[in-house]
């Protein structure tokens, strides 16, 4: 399996070039929101196949269980009880998850070498063995997904089963939906089937359905047909054009610079608080306050 | 674009931290991205059916081993059976969560016994279990079996135990369970299609 | 099923009605989305609650619980006032144009022949006018005001839009919009199916809630045909094929019955069951119950069933009265009960009323669960504080817990919803010292047959006799069970044309139900599963997944009873010269050339009978067609009428306002001290449902740690109105009493429980998924049956679990 670590187009921190003589079909996860029951049998799955378990924790008073993406699920349905048209109530339920961005801003953000890579097929994979846990991936990510362990301080999310796509399995998450709104294939043959999708969609009165495949992150390889194409924020607040963090660039623009002339001990001490603790989520939330 | 101070801080600091860890010699080796390794590559795989609803989702389940004598066949995996016509590989949170049903901490793995006004369960053993209800069971059919009604008729019914038949066991048990209970002459028995 | 999950994909028109299949069946529901996507199918959803089925639905209404009767009867109305219907169709295979006794009646609610206090009828007038030839008599111009037709035309006329919106709560333009949807499907090449579960069932009037959509169906012409039906999506992996093999306290092998007290002639018996035609030329096939009778007979007791003996018919207990769940708990409650067996179910959650459930098993002598898992059942002599507030001292009764295999330590065969029997087998060993259902049955069994061998005892016969060739007496195998039920030739089996000619020589498995016969040379212990594993092997085992005609008849996969069918009554797929009424969809036709029907399916048809011949499409029936009047087969009237729930928020029936004896079901049985734990609308204002989440599977799940994370505590779902005139928040803990107990849980408020208005007045509906208990990984929870009411449907006696009467306040 080695082998496999020839087909990566991308790598966190790391300057040397990828090799490219080899090149893969790009691969595309489609979620098609309208067909969708919000069964959960992809968060069950999930965890199975990845050897997870989540909390059994409580409830809230909605359906969405557990309450938020965790380092053990790395997917979720979330349920949003919407009225469209007035007196016609939609129960949009989005699977939430990794989006396996085209131009990943996970990886842009990572400083840890091999710690996130992306492979020709357009899976973005994290490595926790490689990674430092400075919370910079989620920082980096424009759709909140990566999340840390308690146990570890590592970042986790969805692997789009990389381990069953290299042996030429689908994910698990595909492979269970059963009413098939979940499909697998390559990037090309998915948007083909949302545009037959987006079209009986249309004829049944859904005059704004549309694919999700936001530009601003370069494409994703996880997709979604939204019966309200022109209202993403419906459905749990599906970002409407999402891009990478400005932040992300102050890394690329600012501090490789300040990096190379080698400043301070003090910040130094910091980097191993980040080894060692993890980031703090306090921290998380002043920055998005900010 | 706005950068707190701290951020600028923090972005400074993953900058600088990572390229000196790695002139100290902390780098992470060759960091080959490698997938995880495909866990059923050799894994037993055996046909079944869903044990839950009536749709019969055709399953794949995994065990450990090859079915040498010596490997005990741990399941390790359960996933849907493409080839099944009804579910085409696909299960529901249910199926896909089968694996912990099979090894739940709730499973049963020993016969045991509740005395009456009793606060707690005490082992017994599958034999001692065997003759105990057998012995429960014919005392009553004995003192309690109508052979007869009140106006003469042959009738043949045992009504003082009952039985309800477990409509997830196979077609196999519930026929021997069937014969079973009307040669002892039961009527006080149903399966859950009667709720 | 009449049809099967595969064969969904074939519809124009999904309609979901009491059920909520998306939710509950998620596997087989992908034959809706299919439907969708391939053939441009709509989707309805008509339930009180926007369920997860609604939620990619073409469209969705709301309805009170318990009101399905005035809804579908206001379809019916609807497509006879619209003419919207298949004329040839019920012209030809319904019994649209028979003549029904002059002294039946129909007044303000109640048939002729009501006895109050027996709350029963005598149903001598429910039937058909029969002429001096011994056939019914008919008037095919639908003229005479005592056809079928005429009466049920008139008996619906009452089902206005305006009433069935006032008893349903459903929006008047809502339901108009439905009926128009479901009329489309009257055309003979459109075809619409009917997905319905307990929340048919679970009523004091299911059965003729699910009559009344049979009714639509027949007046569309949608049975028989590929994606119709009437389509009961069944709750077990195997409770299709318990009730196939009779597991309930009234049934035999294959729906032949046990007799009844007064049956004490063996022939009368049979001659009672075994259907002679009731019009020219029917084929009538119950005509048969002799041969099936005496093959299950020779399948039990062996040589020990002869023809002096009448095949040891005294052997088999007689009824005096129904000993159904409800019933039997009622005598345990009397102290008439000593010993009880529950394997692999658990009745402390599953009957209803938990309080008299309790009760009752506390007065056993001995209980013995045979289960997997550790049920509530088992512990329900233990405190498990408030979930179980009882007191083990108190309770002097015996309890066994036998560890049992689960599905992937076993060989064997379940029978799906689609009648298909598929063989599954063993993965591992099961964990501990379990054992597997066949060998702790036979450790009991064989035991009880030693003591009685030895010992004599009340009798012995039939226990002495039964057959038990097995090679491990401790420890029957599957395969020998199997060929058993599927049945052998005792002796040569020869053509009944030609008696040289064998057909099966002695010794050699069954290749089908006309194989057997009467006389004791073969054996058969279920007739309609017969031929399932025959001299070609186990047909169950096939996995020939292959679709050769593109409409998922995969006849090579597994094995279908009857006979691999696969569609029942698709000789109505075809019009009566046999040709099929939609040909991109064609089950079977007629071939003159062949002068033999066949297609994409066994023919549900006797196989070389010409359509010049006459032979109508329901053979199972006496008449050869289906009926609209149900004659005397229901309990409370052969036609559908809406009653009430037993608790319902109305003091009266609005369709008889003045007649209280018709305010709810007038034959829903009642135990004396039962009416007083009813509770009425003035304390108990609110409308409550019970139902099931797709996250869990009944109470298994719980004991299932991935499937605890997903749902891991109890809730109840009220709507926003309620909500805010109870001053409740999602999240807050809420309690719902009923007359018979309360229970605590989360609350989910929701804009998917609309508040309806019903005959002039408010009702909210209060949501309650039953999967919670005292045992488990998931949060401890109340069992649910704490608040249902002690009452079941007058046919099947299956619990009211669907709508009664609860009051709801914050905690």
């Amino acid at each position: 399996m080695a082998l496999q670590s020839l087909d990566i187009t991308a790598r966190s921190a790391t300057t040397t070039p990828v090799p490219t003589a080899r090149q893969t079909t790009k691969v595309a996860k489609l979620i098609d929101i309208s067909k969708c029951i919000g069964c959960k049998a992809c968060q069950v799955a999930c965890m199975e196949w990845n050897d997870l378990r989540d909390e059994i924790g409580t409830t809230t008073g909605i359906y969405d269980n557990p309450r938020d993406l965790s380092d053990q699920s790395w997917t979720l349905m979330r349920f949003s009880e919407v009225e469209v048209q007035p007196g016609r109530l939609e129960w949009l339920i989005r699977k939430d998850g990794c989006m396996h961005c085209a131009d990943p801003g996970c990886l842009k953000a990572c400083p840890a070498p091999g710690a996130i890579v992306q492979y020709s097929n357009g899976i973005v994979d994290f490595h926790e063995e490689n990674c430092i846990g400075c919370g910079y991936c989620l920082t980096g990510c424009p759709f909140n997904i990566p999340r840390f362990s308690k146990k570890d301080s590592k970042a986790y999310k969805c692997t789009l089963c990389s381990d069953r796509v290299a042996v030429g399995l689908e994910p698990a998450c595909i492979k269970t939906c059963p009413t098939g709104a979940l499909v697998f294939g390559s990037k090309e043959d998915m948007i083909l089937h949302a545009e037959g999708r987006i079209a009986d969609l249309k004829e049944r009165g859904f005059s704004n359905a549309a694919l999700y495949d936001p530009p601003g992150v370069g494409g994703t390889h996880v997709m979604y047909v939204l019966q309200h194409g022109d209202q993403p924020e419906l459905y749990a607040g599906l970002p409407k054009d999402p891009g990478i963090s400005p932040l992300v660039s102050v890394w690329k623009g600012i501090a490789k610079p300040l990096m190379s002339l080698g400043i301070g001990l003090a910040v130094f001490a910091g980097f191993f608080h980040f080894v060692t603790a993890g980031p703090k989520e306090i921290e998380e939330e002043e920055e998005n306050r900010s | 674009m706005q950068v707190t101070r701290r951020q600028f801080f923090r972005i400074c600091a993953a900058g600088v931290g990572s390229s000196s860890l790695a002139a100290l010699g902390f780098a992470p080796g060759e960091a080959l991205a490698e997938v995880r390794t495909f866990k059923l590559a050799r894994a037993s795989e055996t046909r079944s059916t869903c044990p839950y609803c009536s749709v019969s989702c055709g399953l794949l389940i995994y065990s450990l081993g090859d079915g040498a004598k010596n490997a005990h066949k741990e399941i390790i995996h359960i996933e849907g059976d493409p080839d099944h016509p009804i579910n085409r590989g696909t299960l529901c949170p249910k199926g896909a969560a089968l694996l912990d049903f099979v090894h739940s901490p709730n499973r049963l793995r020993r016969p045991e016994y509740r005395a009456p006004g009793s606060k707690e369960w005490k082992p017994i053993s599958w034999d001692d279990a065997f003759s105990r209800i057998a012995r429960l069971m014919k005392d009553d059919r004995d003192k309690n079996f109508i052979a007869t009604n009140e106006k003469g008729e042959t009738v043949n019914r045992w009504v003082s135990t009952g039985m309800l038949a477990a409509s997830a066991s196979s077609n196999e048990t519930g026929y021997l369970t069937q014969k079973i209970a009307r040669s002892l002459g039961m009527l006080a028995f149903d399966n859950q299609a009667r709720v | 099923m009449t049809n099967h999950w595969v064969d969904i994909k074939n519809t124009d028109l999904v309609l979901i009605m009491g059920g909520n299949a998306a939710e509950a069946h998620p596997c087989g529901f992908k034959w809706v989305t299919e439907a969708k996507a391939h053939r441009k199918a709509k989707l309805i959803v008509v339930d009180p609650r926007f369920t997860r089925s609604a939620a990619v639905s073409d469209f969705y209404a709301p309805i009170r619980a318990g009101t399905d009767i005035a809804f579908l009867g206001g379809v019916i109305n609807y497509l006879l006032s619209h003419d919207r219907i298949h004329h040839e169709y019920v012209n030809s295979y319904t019994d649209f144009s028979f003549l029904v006794k002059d002294e039946f009646g129909f007044e303000d609610g109640i048939y002729t022949g009501y006895n109050p206090e027996k709350r029963s009828y005598d149903k001598s007038t429910w039937g058909y006018q029969i002429g001096s030839d011994g056939f019914v008599v008919t008037d095919p111009t639908l003229q005479n005001p005592r056809c079928v037709y005429q009466m049920m035309k008139a008996h619906y006329s009452r089902y206005t839009p305006d009433m069935v919106s006032s008893i349903c709560g459903t929006p008047r333009d809502d339901f108009l919009k439905i009926c128009g949807m479901i009329a489309e499907t009257s055309a003979p090449d459109k075809a619409m199916t009917v997905m319905y579960a307990l929340g048919w069932t679970q009523h004091t009037q299911g059965s003729q809630m699910i009559r009344t959509a049979a009714m639509v169906q027949m007046l569309l012409g949608n049975i028989g045909v590929a994606g119709g039906g009437m389509n009961a999506l069944r709750g077990h992996s195997n409770i299709q094929g318990l009730t196939d093999l009779g597991l309930l306290s009234n049934l035999l092998p294959g729906y032949m019955t046990l007799p009844g007290d007064g049956e004490q002639d063996y022939q009368t018996y049979i001659d009672k069951r075994a259907f002679k035609p009731l019009r020219p030329g029917q084929l009538s096939y119950w005509q048969n119950y002799g041969k099936f009778f005496v093959s299950t007979m020779k399948a039990w007791y062996g040589d020990a069933a002869t023809a002096e003996n009448n095949w040891a018919y005294d052997w088999l207990p007689k009824l005096d009265k129904g000993y159904d769940l409800l019933q039997v708990f009622e005598n345990m409650h009397q102290g008439k009960v000593n010993g009880y067996i529950c394997q692999g179910f658990n009745p402390l959650g599953s009957a209803p009323c938990k309080i008299k459930v309790s009760n009752s098993l506390a007065k056993l002598k001995y209980m013995v669960i045979i289960d997997p898992l550790a049920t509530e059942t088992s512990e329900f002599w233990q405190n498990h504080g408030e979930y179980n507030d009882v007191d083990p001292a108190k309770i002097q009764t015996e309890v066994f817990r036998l560890p049992s295999t689960c599905f992937a330590e076993e060989d064997g065969s379940l029978v799906n919803s689609g009648r298909w029997l598929q063989w599954h087998w063993k993965a591992a060993d099961p964990p501990g010292d379990a054992k597997n259902d066949q060998d702790i049955m036979a450790g009991i069994f064989l035991r009880i047959r030693e003591m009685y061998r030895k010992d004599g005892g009340a009798f012995p016969d039939p226990i002495l006799n039964l057959t038990w060739k097995h090679r491990q007496p401790a420890s029957p195998s599957p395969e020998e069970l199997a060929k058993e039920y599927s049945g052998k030739a005792l002796k040569d089996v020869t053509d009944p044309k030609d008696a040289t000619k064998v057909l099966v020589k002695a010794g050699e498995q069954l290749n089908g139900f006309a194989e057997l016969r009467d006389d004791g040379s073969t054996s058969c212990g279920c007739w309609i599963f017969s031929g399932a594993w025959s001299e070609k092997g186990n047909l169950m085992a096939r996995r020939d997944n292959s679709d050769p005609f593109g409409i998922g008849q995969t006849l090579n996969w597994a094995f279908s009873w009857p006979a691999n069918r696969r569609i029942l009554y698709n000789r109505a797929s075809c019009d009566p010269s046999g040709k099929p009424y939609d040909p991109t969809r064609k089950v079977i036709a007629w071939d003159a050339a062949t002068g033999k029907w066949g297609g994409a399916d066994i023919p549900d048809f006797k196989p070389d009978s010409a359509p010049e011949d006459g032979m109508s499409p329901f053979i199972m029936n006496p008449e050869g067609v289906a009926r609209f009047f149900a004659l005397d087969k229901m309990a409370e009237g052969p036609f559908p009428e809406h009653y009430e729930p037993m608790e319902s928020p109305l003091a009266a029936n609005p369709l008889h306002p003045k007649n209280d004896k018709a305010r709810a079901n007038p034959a829903a049985r009642v135990f004396k001290d039962d009416w007083a734990t009813f509770g009425k609308p003035d304390k108990f204002p609110y409308v409550c449902t019970t139902y099931r989440l797709t996250e869990h599977f009944h109470f298994w799940t719980k004991h299932v740690r991935l499937d605890a994370i997903t749902q891991p505590e109890q809730f109840v779902e009220i709507g926003e109105e309620l909500a805010r005139e109870k001053g409740i928040k999602a999240g807050d803990h809420v309690r719902v009493k009923s007359n018979r107990g309360f229970i605590v849980a989360v609350a989910v408020v929701t804009k998917r429980i609309r508040t309806l208005d019903v005959a002039g007045k408010k009702v909210h509906t209060v949501g309650v998924p039953i999967h919670w208990g005292f045992m488990g990984i998931a949060k401890n929870g109340y069992l649910t049956n704490t608040l249902t009411p002690f009452v079941g449907d007058a046919n099947t006696q299956t619990p009211e679990f669907k709508a009664f009467l609860v009051d709801v306040e914050k905690v």
